[in-house]
């Protein structure tokens, strides 16, 4: 049934982009928070953290991008549970189309609807003053990096969409991704944290993200962070989409 | 895809088990459909309806036993029997934030039918939701949802249907309008398998019916054939006790006379 994978993708994400063209609250809603914790560390505690050289928006913006992805793939959750609950996705399995295309109309739906919050947060920093003098590669390879860690987010959002038994269930898997942030360099430089916590923060996922895309922004050489960044990314996409398709077939045995 | 030669039951089910962990649902159930008919499964709440249905539509895989839909194995050959079938689950499976033309376009695309626009607004008329046709589903009443959602099955014309539960949850007139969509089905020569819990509707609808009980199928025949498992009707005499409209009528009097007016009915006594 490959045949159909194409076909039957499309028709399925156009349908999930309707429900978010109809629903433009959720990607409000999604970069609201981000925003939030922008202006509160722009305006409040900003000042009294010495970034050197950087200007202060401009150092933590990587890390409210990743907040507004973790907060944006609650969403995904959200949605596949809807499906499952309302009887629509065991519609779309029992007919003649090929089945995973139900979950990447999903995934692809998911990446749309991030990548416009992305957007609005992106706008908003600019109103507060952030700018950069990136180019055209830069910021290419800044939407790589995040598109790769929105799929990764994304692989387990499904995963959580799939398992879970009611719909606050399914967006909570991410509420510990959005605090991730706040444990590494994102918004304060490691070197003042107590050994431990610095430990932790220096070798988590998301500090190599952060420092990776910061590097690209700011135009500075992004040395090994960025192949970190990457192999953190590949390697939640892989683990995420293999338990994915576990969370699938035990609903289906 | 081609289909099965003689005249083969449209659904075979032979010795089917399933458990969800330890708990046995289904512990060797047999039937069988013959192609246009109506096949109602009753069995009360709990009893194992659903599960049947979910393995029939290849949503479940059972643990043991044959199940043919068309000739195709549900376990082997998963594609040919989604290619023959559709299912009407339990609740109106419909989109709520598309409205009814959508969800029916979005079905006929999946089907990969030609000019979906027009296999929508002809569903729109047969099953009359024209007027609605553009508004969101979530503004749909219970019947409107269900005709909708039957409607979504029906596209591309699938010979066998399952429904379960079809009526449940529905007022006297959706069900109605139901239970005409049903036998229309089956005079077009469709195969539909429906479960249900109340008895009526299999009496009204059913060419055969089969009771799912503590996982076996424990009575199986056509409505005349389950009658005559009981002992033949017999006349009985039954005490007619007053109502209460006789009883009210008597004491409000229809003279003044007092006392107990002759027309009241006696109870007799056996």
């Amino acid at each position: 049934m490959t045949t159909h994978l194409f076909d039957d993708t499309a028709a399925l994400t156009a349908r999930s982009l309707l429900h978010i063209a109809r629903s433009l609250d959720t990607i409000i809603t999604t970069a609201i928070t981000p925003i939030a914790i922008m202006m509160l560390f722009v305006y409040v505690f900003g000042g009294a953290i010495d970034t050197g050289s950087v200007s202060y928006v401009e150092y933590m913006l990587p890390g409210i991008l990743l907040i507004t992805i973790a907060s944006g793939v609650a969403y995904t959750a959200l949605r596949l549970f809807t499906d499952l609950k309302s009887g629509i996705f065991e519609r779309f399995q029992s007919m003649p189309i090929a089945r995973s295309s139900v979950l990447w109309a999903h995934v692809l739906t998911s990446l749309v609807a991030v990548l416009l919050s992305l957007v609005v947060v992106v706008l908003v920093a600019l109103l507060t003053g952030f700018r950069s003098g990136a180019g055209a590669w830069a910021w290419l390879a800044v939407a790589g990096i995040l598109i790769l860690f929105t799929l990764a987010l994304t692989w387990l959002a499904v995963i959580a969409g799939l398992s879970a038994k009611s719909a606050e269930g399914a967006g909570a898997f991410s509420y510990p991704l959005i605090f991730l942030p706040f444990i590494s360099s994102a918004f304060v430089p490691t070197d003042t944290m107590p050994g431990p916590v610095r430990a932790f923060a220096e070798n988590q996922p998301v500090t190599s993200i952060v420092n990776a895309v910061r590097s690209l922004l700011t135009q500075q050489p992004v040395g090994t962070d960025v192949w970190i960044a990457l192999a953190w990314c590949v390697g939640v996409l892989i683990a995420a989409y293999f338990f994915a398709k576990v969370a699938y077939r035990r609903r289906v045995s | 895809m081609t289909a099965p030669t003689a005249p083969a039951p449209a659904i075979h089910v032979k010795a089917l088990e399933k458990s969800y962990k330890e708990m046995a649902v289904l512990r060797g159930v047999d039937f069988e459909v013959a192609e246009g008919s109506i096949f109602a499964l009753l069995g009360s709440n709990g009893a194992g309806k659903t599960t049947v249905v979910k393995i029939l539509s290849t949503l479940l895989n059972a643990d043991a036993g044959t199940v043919r839909v068309r000739g195709f194995d549900v376990a082997t050959q998963a594609a040919d029997v989604r290619e023959s079938i559709s299912l009407t689950g339990q609740f109106a499976a419909v989109d709520e934030i598309l409205s009814g033309r959508e969800n029916l376009v979005l079905i006929a695309k999946l089907r990969h039918l030609e000019s979906p626009g027009t296999i929508a607004d002809d569903m729109l008329a047969r099953f009359s939701l024209t007027e609605s046709a553009r508004r969101k589903v979530a503004t749909y009443s219970g019947g409107m949802r269900r005709r909708l959602d039957i409607a979504m099955s029906l596209i591309g014309s699938p010979p066998v249907i399952f429904l379960d539960e079809p009526t449940t949850g529905l007022d006297p007139q959706a069900r109605l309008e139901v239970w005409q969509a049903v036998k229309d089905l089956a005079e077009q020569g469709t195969t539909v398998f429906l479960t249900t819990q109340y008895l009526d509707e299999a009496e009204h609808l059913a060419d055969r019916i089969a009771v799912l009980h503590e996982g076996r199928i424990i009575a199986d025949g056509t409505l005349a054939e389950l009658k005559q498992l009981l002992p033949p009707a017999r006349v009985e005499y039954v005490e007619k006790q007053p109502t209460l409209e006789e009883v009210f009528l008597t004491v409000v009097g229809n003279g003044s006379a007092g006392g107990v007016p002759s027309n009241v009915p006696r109870t007799t006594k056996e």
